[in-house]
């Protein structure tokens, strides 16, 4: 009882190093991150310790929601059109049963019982080598309405983002903030971002390829934006009649200008995995651009296969490469179903974003250093901010009674450092001289 | 720094699980995969349209061009029950067989096993299931029953030196029980395999299956059966038929059934698709450079005709993607 409150208290105390092993991030301190919001989960408490400490892994909720049209009102119950058909040596007129809505209930986490259904996955989930929160970006308003034919009436659109609004979707991208005339799609931005009904805790991200569309939009009351990069020169030229050098420079004013009004921007890279005019696309390549956007400032960057080619083995190898670069809390994977790969890719980039915490030696801090540079300044900190961490609560019962009670390690003594570790009759001593000389 | 160090072990001891299981799950794939081609048998028999005969010898004589080391061709039920599968005979004796090429066909009985080895099968499949619900509403037994009676088949063929391959349905889920223990399809699937079967597919019937359902199952029936035994047949009803495919490969197995143009829908779900389409899987297994002698080229003409014949769209992404018509 008493070690697992200590375990509790440990995780509470130094959230950053548990989230660091698990791929998140640091809580924010700085602009670039954005404002620490708990997912939005409609009917449900706040999400437990864990979770809060990790800044932008977080398992997508499910809200209790009612069964889908289709299932609810037995149309699945109903026989096949073909009474012959059947699986294996099963005749197909038997296999239809009440019991299947329960299987959704139990099996799926679709339906009523959502609370006692989610905690078998947490627990394979644990020990499956896998992320324990996934934080899913809803793209569908913006990326999904902009490749259909059929344009959406603006008030459909707000219709359909309110909805999703309420699944529990804690990002959705809304609109893009782009010239009419090149996608007239998305020629109602302002209305439908000033339409919509904004969720506490869920964030609407919108798209803005220059610094006119970055204006539009914070007039229209954007509080997140997103800048779109590409991985090959052939793709950038032929979508915005531009090299990937003179984007990046667009970005940077985008960017610049956000920093500075405090709104956190997200970048993305298109064609990470072929490109439909230069075909492969070098791992090199995309590291480059995913750098160059995540040191201008983005948050977070989201490697799309825009045209569906990837596979399990090209993903993986563009992630290890990225992910020297990139600590994985800061990347996201926008994989297409063309090719019927998107979710395959996706499992493989989970696993990729999990097994990058795996290490020879488990503490040898020179081989996180040299296989992962940007880990080094996290791990220096974490080390830094443990040590701290631990002077500060040397009194306190949770820590046992040290033989070297109150002092650094001879090797450390001679570091300057500032003296955290300071008695309770220290403090008392001091302020009671503090109050003497007052009163003197 | 002994304060320090003090923690930092108990933190990544708890991880450690986490990292044996990731490395190996990330990296570690067969060189070959071995993949079954259902569709002329499982995903025939669940179409609405009948195929004449003429069209499926044709459609297994082009899958037979396309590199695919085994066909299901057909099953040797009574035509009360399965009518697209009346032509069993028919099929068999009119089918090119290539030399290297395996023709399995279905018999769910000795009646059938008999009628199965006169008209020339070489090879023949059981389907047993992991579910007492299912098995005692289908075949109007319970599992053990149903075995004994695969047992006669079983012996048959070990005497006529015929390999025998088992199904076992519901290994993910169950329309009737809802979940199955990996517990239970590690019973069926060892009891199977020691009867006489070569290897046994385990079938996500209803495709209601994820990664995590799938490596949990895996686990449990790779202590019973050794994983050069086992295949997995997945179903693509909740879009979940490849991730779970991937993460089989990953345990170690490389024998995969699938279906061309994802053939077969879902008797479950109208409108929803079936089996996982061989399409998209060669696909996958060529990016990851994984050997599986099949031509993607000829294997999309193969399912551009059988939709044709169909008069169906086809349900593989690879085959929408690349298709011109």
């Amino acid at each position: 009882m008493q070690s697992a409150r200590r375990a509790q208290r440990r995780v509470q105390r130094a959230p950053h190093l548990k989230v660091l092993w698990l791929g998140g991030a640091s809580p924010p301190r700085c602009w670039r991150h954005p404002p620490q919001v708990p997912p939005h989960r409609p009917g449900r408490g706040p999400l437990p310790a864990l979770a809060r400490g990790a800044a932008a892994v977080r398992r997508a909720a499910a809200p209790r929601r009612p069964l889908p049209a289709a299932l609810s009102s037995g149309s699945l119950l109903s026989p096949p059109a073909a009474p012959g058909s059947a699986m294996g040596n099963v005749p197909s007129a038997v296999k239809h049963c009440l019991s299947y809505q329960q299987l959704l209930r139990e099996h799926l986490w679709i339906g009523d019982s959502v609370a006692g259904a989610l905690d078998p996955a947490q627990e394979s989930s644990q020990f499956s080598g896998l992320p324990e929160y996934v934080k899913i970006v809803e793209v569908g308003p913006r990326d999904g309405l902009q490749n259909e034919k059929v344009i959406v009436p603006t008030d459909i659109k707000i219709e359909f983002i309110n909805q999703l609004s309420q699944t529990g979707l804690s990002v959705i991208e809304v609109t893009s903030f782009v010239s009419s005339r090149w996608v007239p799609q998305m020629a109602d931005h302002t209305e439908v971002m000033k339409g919509i009904h904004q969720h506490p805790g869920v964030r609407y991200p919108v798209l803005t390829p220059n610094l006119q569309g970055f204006h539009r939009a914070v007039a229209a009351g954007a509080t997140e934006i997103s800048v779109f990069g590409a991985a090959s020169e052939s793709f950038s030229k032929k979508n915005i009649n531009c090299s990937i050098e003179e984007s990046m420079e667009k970005f940077e004013e985008v960017v610049k200008s956000a920093r500075h009004m405090n709104i956190p921007a997200r970048g993305y890279v298109s064609c990470a995995l072929g490109c439909p005019y230069e075909g492969g696309i070098t791992t090199q390549k995309v590291t480059e651009v995913s750098k160059r956007l995540y040191g201008m400032g983005c948050y977070e960057i989201s490697l799309g296969d825009t045209i569906g080619v990837g596979t399990p083995g090209s993903m993986r190898r563009m992630l290890e490469s990225v992910m020297k670069e990139i600590p994985p809390s800061a990347l996201a994977v926008h994989c297409h179903d063309t090719y019927g790969q998107a979710l395959a890719n996706i499992l493989t980039a989970l696993q990729q974003s999990c097994a990058l915490i795996t290490l020879p030696n488990q503490h040898d801090a020179a081989t996180l250093a040299r296989r992962m540079p940007w880990l080094k300044e996290g791990f220096e900190v974490s080390f830094n901010r443990v040590r701290h961490n631990i002077a500060r609560h040397r009194e306190s019962s949770y820590f046992p009674p040290q033989r070297n009670a109150g002092r650094l390690r001879p090797s450390l003594e001679s570091q300057k450092r500032p003296n955290l570790r300071i008695r309770k009759s220290t403090i008392y001593r001091r302020l009671e001289a503090g109050s003497h000389e007052k009163e003197s | 720094m002994a304060t320090v160090r003090k923690g930092l072990p108990r933190r990544l001891a708890g991880l450690a699980s986490l990292r044996a299981v990731s490395t190996s799950s990330v990296g570690t794939f067969p060189k070959r995969v071995k993949i079954v081609e259902v569709g002329p048998r499982d995903g025939l028999q669940n179409e609405k349209n009948i195929v004449p005969t003429a069209m499926k010898i044709k459609l297994i004589d082009m899958l037979s061009e396309a590199g695919l080391p085994v066909i299901e061709a057909t099953s040797f039920v009574s035509p009360k029950w399965v009518p697209q599968m009346a032509d069993h005979t028919e099929v068999l004796k009119g089918i090119q067989k290539y030399p290297g090429i395996n023709y399995p066909v279905l018999t769910p009985n000795f009646k059938g096993f008999q009628a199965a080895v006169a008209a020339g099968a070489k090879e023949v499949a059981v389907f047993g299931a992991a579910s007492e619900l299912f098995t005692k509403k289908n075949i109007n037994c319970s599992i053990e029953e149903s075995i004994q009676r695969f047992g006669e088949v079983l012996k048959a063929a070990r005497a006529a030196s015929i390999p025998v391959r088992g199904y076992v349905s519901c290994a993910l889920g169950c329309p009737y029980e809802g979940k199955i223990s990996p517990a239970k399809v590690a019973e069926v699937t060892k009891k199977m395999y020691s009867m006489g079967c070569y290897e046994i597919s385990l079938g996500d019937t209803i495709g209601v299956g994820t990664p995590g359902g799938m490596k949990d199952m895996l686990s449990a029936v790779m202590q019973e059966v050794p994983v050069a035994a086992l295949a997995v047949h997945c179903h693509d009803t909740y879009g979940q038929a490849l991730a779970n495919t991937l993460m089989a490969l990953q345990m170690g197995v490389s024998v995969v059934d699938s279906s061309v143009a994802g053939l077969g829908g879902c008797p479950y779900a109208q409108g929803a698709s079936g089996n996982l389409a061989t399409e998209d899987l060669v696909y996958m297994l060529a990016g990851l450079g994984i050997h599986t002698g099949v031509n993607l080229q000829k294997l999309l003409e193969a399912g551009t005709f059988i939709c044709q014949a169909l008069n169906r769209k086809t349900s593989s992404k690879v085959a929408q993607a690349t298709c011109k018509l």
